[in-house]
């Protein structure tokens, strides 16, 4: 399975990740031979075979729609780099989501 | 191109996805407080702050708030759905994914029929899923304008919200009424969930908003041109203006030779036209997948149909019920239903007011009002109990119709009840003949011509001589009284 | 002695005034300070916290107040439980210094229960790894060999316990973090059920594989821990109502009589190490010997199990890990005033993540992409069906199933840390009960030249207590044989520079 730096700039793209030229270039063989010794899933589970997505299924867990206490601001703000009234502070946001 | 000779080319598509905020006590997946305008933050915690470690737990009344809109959407409920992450960076996401639904909505295939201008147009609903909204970012520094400020406030408060999305299916065949369709769409889907009571569903204030996907296809060709998203178009006024504008503009760039670009547009409210953002691209691959932390939500047919049995009347049926019981014509009472004063009539029904008056009130003179103040009318600080208190003074005469507007004005000014209103600013009409005999006599020695003509008979002229009275009595008088008057004066 | 002695001993000795939690915790306390520097077991140590924790519990117990069996008894916490009074770092840069405003469910009920918590320890960043060598703060040593790994991702807990530097710890386990790091440390550690502890507050790798669970010199600590930490949360939606409260009387059983045992014969012969095998081989000799009977179950899928894991958890963790970006908390990089939040961003990740979590995060990014999710994560999410089937299967014949937890002792640092497909065979038989959200845990039988080997016990979902029932009776029965615990065999630690 060939993987290209190419490949691993776009999903560090993908994955908001900064990575160097040689960064890409060093991870793209290793990340290639991971993937071909994890292709083995392809080999088994058919079409028939449902999707597990947790380990002890269950449904319909809910909370009640009862207020609680929040974090004080402060609290909220303990780790922010940056803050400025009560808000965190962050480089101006140039994209749209 | 204008509307008519791009609508004689082209058959317009409409595709409407609308995000309704939930009017529960707490967020979607937190016990913080769902509250619109609180200080900056204080509605957070590790969960909608998306802190390391912090699990979601689905609010029970949420999911009950969708499968109830799903039913009044005539939807099928899921009987097995999940939610999932949809994976993107923003910095007003705090987990960098948004918790929504993607192949599993808990509502899909429905209808609801909306009315313009008497004909009917049935809107499909391909699905109505669950999701949590965003933070809010306010750009800071020196021109406190996304292009070129310094940096960005982020406040959580809002992350976590619950929200309902509502995507309909392609809606074709509108024609040159596709602009008033997707406005009637918007405006029935704001009356249906207020009528459920799961939302408070202002506009102004974004509890209900909506994006327009809008494409063009040569007339008569059956097909679906290529589509652009107008984003965040919060009015019905301008839904209906941003999807004319779409469509005006595509068959521009269509005569000319060009082709659509598939891209998310950004309408403007006070030019009335849509500008180019971001082009959908293949970077768009949100990675979905199902939420680990969240369990699948599967709604037993005996709860659906509890749900089923709470839903409030269908609007249609209602607005029926309603025209019969007022009496009013097919235009009198689209009037209401277009200012969105059904249920404002209707409470002012209610608390006493005749129909015809309760219309007056809140279809003219508040509609107007709140026109100018750029509010919702239902935003405007009158209740339909005061409304119906301003009539009550009307009919009982110590108002004139003239005076009840300066109540009315007095009561959004937030001077009190109307009774009160009219005692502060001394709005009572002037029942003392003495001071009203004086004003008349001063007015008919001020003109002799008229007093003359009224005299020889021609009592039509009266009506010169009864507006200058008011002025004279500051309108403080009751006009019926006035004429009486002067005619009897002048016998 | 004191250090040498168990949780439960210590619980009751301070519960009967024989002694005081002061003294417990003075006495771990000033051994870590000995030996952390050989072991970097310890990431922070708050030793002021911890005395006056100590003192404040000693008060009570002296003005009659009672407690639960190990209030009093000093604790590690794995460096991914969030702490309001401690760093919580994850061993990366990324949260270097990061003080959470909130504490993980599973620390609240430490606290709750007296225990004392005298510090954060050591793992592999964000839990990605099997030696710790991942750590941004440097590897942990193994105690017996300290040229070797302790195991990872949760080696600073286990290295922390077989050197008595704490009596008990609290581990992670997604594929089996607490397991192996038990298995080469000839230590206890337990992965419950998924469910079975409550995940919140802790910082998540793979939210459906990952469990918080004890860690420990005996199964009987490791129930007393168990149940101190487990039962419902409802903070945590996947949490279970399961009683915990028979976990530490199964410790202390000495017959194994009707047990049916399974040995997974996917996970033997080939591919382990000769005294690995040989240890495994008399441990099923002695369950026998215990009354219980053996039998071959064979569990097919278990062959794709690690590439199932190893799709689903870097999957599940890429998207986990995407929270951290420098706005809210945590490093941020290259913020000059210049970038936008966007280059902002990626740059604090760039930065602030090693090698591995980026290895992992883009493998995890493949394998949800578009036009690759249904080959990798789907195919990986029906090889989780098959797995359980296989479970579902096996345990229709048998109680409990057994294997080697690690086909190797300890090994070398550096000698996997450059090929990560060997090391992520360090996980070839811990990962299908993550899948499968079993319970499961490695309990020492012995010493293949010198080091540590595990024997991996695995129960259906829900049935912890057997893990304990079999992990006591065989631990009861070797330190009779070998006329004390397994630790007392270690070599003598070395103060570094000493």
């Amino acid at each position: 399975m060939a993987v290209t730096p190419d490949d691993i700039a776009r999903l560090a793209g993908l994955a908001r990740l900064r990575l160097s030229e040689q960064e890409c270039a060093e991870l793209a063989p290793e990340i290639g031979v991971i993937l071909e010794s994890m292709r083995r899933v392809q080999e088994v589970a058919g079409d028939d075979v449902p999707l597990t997505t947790h380990a002890v299924p269950r449904t319909n867990v809910f909370r009640d729609d009862v207020v609680r206490p929040s974090l004080t601001p402060k609290e909220a703000l303990s780790g922010a780099p940056a803050s400025e009234d009560g808000r965190f502070r962050v480089p101006a946001i140039l994209g749209e989501d | 191109m204008d509307f008519e000779d791009a609508l004689d080319q082209f058959d317009p598509a409409l595709g409407l996805e609308v995000h309704v905020e939930l009017n529960t006590a707490t967020k979607m997946f937190c016990g913080c407080a769902n509250a619109f305008g609180a200080e900056p933050n204080t509605n957070t915690c590790p969960v909608c702050l998306g802190l390391p470690g912090s699990l979601p737990n689905i609010n029970g009344k949420a999911v009950e708030s969708a499968i109830r809109l799903g039913l009044a959407l005539n939807c099928q409920i899921a009987p097995y759905s999940r939610m999932a992450r949809k994976n993107y960076f923003y910095p007003d996401m705090t987990k960098n994914f948004q918790t929504s639904q993607y192949d599993e909505p808990i509502c899909h295939d429905g209808y609801v029929d909306v009315e313009v201008d008497g004909e009917t147009f049935r809107v499909e609903i391909e699905r109505a899923h669950m999701e949590e909204d965003a933070g809010k970012s306010t750009h800071a520094g020196s021109t406190g304008r996304l292009q070129g400020s310094e940096y960005s406030l982020l406040d959580y408060n809002r992350a976590g919200v619950p929200l309902i999305e509502i995507v309909t299916k392609p809606v074709i065949g509108a024609g040159a009424k596709a602009p008033q369709v997707a406005s009637a769409y918007v405006a029935h889907l704001r009356e249906l969930v207020k009528a459920l009571g799961i939302s408070e569903a202002r506009m102004e204030r974004g509890n209900l908003r909506c994006d327009a996907n809008v494409s063009i296809a040569p007339k008569g060709s059956h097909a679906l041109g290529t589509r652009t998203e107008t984003k965040n178009v919060n009015s019905l006024r301008s839904i209906e203006r941003a999807v004319r504008f779409e469509i005006e503009r595509q068959a521009d760039v269509l005569a000319d030779g060009g082709s659509v670009v598939q891209e998310t547009r950004h309408f403007d409210e006070s030019s009335g036209t849509t500008s180019p953002g971001r082009p959908k691209s293949d970077a768009d691959d949100y990675r979905y997948f199902a939420e680990p932390d969240l369990l699948p939500i599967a709604p037993s047919p005996e709860w659906i149909e509890e749900l089923r049995a709470t839903l409030p009347e269908p609007p249609a049926e209602r607005r029926a019920r309603l025209q019969e019981a007022w009496g009013f014509t097919d235009i009198d009472f689209r009037s209401i239903v277009a200012a969105g004063a059904l249920d404002l009539v209707d409470a002012t029904v209610a608390a006493g007011a005749k129909p015809a008056h309760a219309r007056k009130w809140w279809v003219s003179e508040l509609a107007r009002r709140a026109n100018e103040a750029g509010v919702e009318l239902d935003a405007l600080a009158i209740t339909p109990a005061q409304v119906a208190g301003v009539q009550r003074l009307v009919d009982e005469g110590v108002v004139t119709d003239k005076l009840a507007r300066d109540v009315i004005d007095g009561v959004l000014a937030g001077e009190g009840e109307p009774q009160e209103v009219v005692e502060a600013r001394g709005l009572v009409v002037v029942s003392d003949t003495g001071a009203l005999s004086a004003a008349v006599d001063k007015v008919i020695e001020a003109n002799p011509d008229v007093a003359e003509k009224i005299r020889g008979g021609k009592v039509q002229a009266a009506g010169a001589l009864i507006g200058q009275i008011m002025k004279e009595m500051k309108g403080q008088a009751d006009a019926a009284k006035v004429r009486e008057l002067i005619l009897e004066k002048l016998a | 002695m004191l250090h040498t002695l168990s949780a439960s001993e210590l619980g009751r000795m301070i519960a009967a005034g024989e002694t005081t939690s002061v003294e417990v915790t003075r006495v771990f306390l000033d051994r870590i300070q000995q030996y952390n520097d050989t072991l970097n077991a310890f990431l922070h140590v708050d030793r002021e916290g911890a005395l006056e924790v100590a003192a404040a519990v000693d008060a009570r117990l002296a003005a009659g107040e009672q407690l639960g069996p190990l209030a009093g008894v000093p604790i590690g916490v794995k460096d991914n439980f969030c702490t309001t009074d401690q760093p919580t770092t994850c061993g990366s840069r990324m949260l270097e210094g990061w003080v959470p405003p909130y504490d993980s469910t599973v620390v609240a009920r430490l606290r709750e229960a007296g225990l004392v918590i005298v510090g954060k320890t050591n793992m592999d960043e964000f839990a990605m790894g099997s030696s710790t060598e991942t750590s941004a703060f440097g590897p942990t040593r193994n105690p017996w060999d300290t040229d070797r790994i302790p195991g990872g991702s949760g080696g600073g807990s286990a290295a922390a316990v077989a050197a008595h530097l704490v009596p008990i710890a609290l581990g992670s386990d997604t594929g089996g973090s607490i397991r192996q790091p038990a298995a080469v440390t000839g230590t206890v550690g337990i992965k419950p059920t998924y469910g079975g502890v409550s995940r919140y507050g802790v910082v998540a790798m793979a939210s459906s594989l990952d469990q918080p669970g004890p860690c420990a010199r005996t199964a009987e600590d490791a129930a007393l821990l168990h149940q101190v930490i487990g039962g419902y949360d409802p903070m945590d939606a996947t949490s279970l109502h399961l009683d915990v409260d028979g976990l530490a009387e199964a410790a202390r059983a000495t017959s194994l009589e009707g047990l049916r045992v399974g040995i997974v014969e996917e996970f033997t012969g080939e591919g382990f190490e000769e005294g690995v095998q040989a240890r495994f081989d008399e441990a099923v000799a002695l369950l026998e010997e215990l009354g219980a009977t053996v039998t071959r179950v064979s569990c097919p899928a278990f062959h794709y199990s690690m590439a199932a894991y190893y799709l689903i958890q870097p999957a599940e963790l890429s998207s986990n890990l995407a929270r951290f970006d420098g706005m809210r908390y945590g490093l941020r990089s290259g913020d000059d005033g210049t970038r936008s939040a966007e280059e902002v961003m990626s740059a604090s990740r760039g930065d602030g993540f090693g090698k591995e979590a980026k290895r992992r995060i883009i493998i995890g990014t493949y394998a949800l992409s578009a036009g690759y999710a249904d080959q990798y994560y789907g195919q990986a999410q029906k090889v989780r069906t098959l797995i359980a089937r296989d479970f579902e299967a096996a345990f229709e014949q048998c109680d409990v199933l057994i294997s080697p937890t690690t086909t190797t002792v300890a090994f070398r640092f550096g000698e996997r840390s450059e090929d990560p497909v060997a090391m992520y065979m360090s996980d070839l038989c811990t990962t299908p009960s993550n899948l499968a959200g079993n319970a499961s845990a490695s309990f020492p039988i012995g010493l293949s030249e010198g080091l540590p080997v595990g024997l991996q016990v695995i129960a259906p979902v829900g049935e912890d207590v057997r893990l304990y029932r079999v992990g006591g009776a065989i631990e009861h029965a070797l330190e009779a044989r070998w006329g004390g615990a397994l630790l007392e065999q270690a070599p003598e630690l070395k103060q570094k520079g000493a």
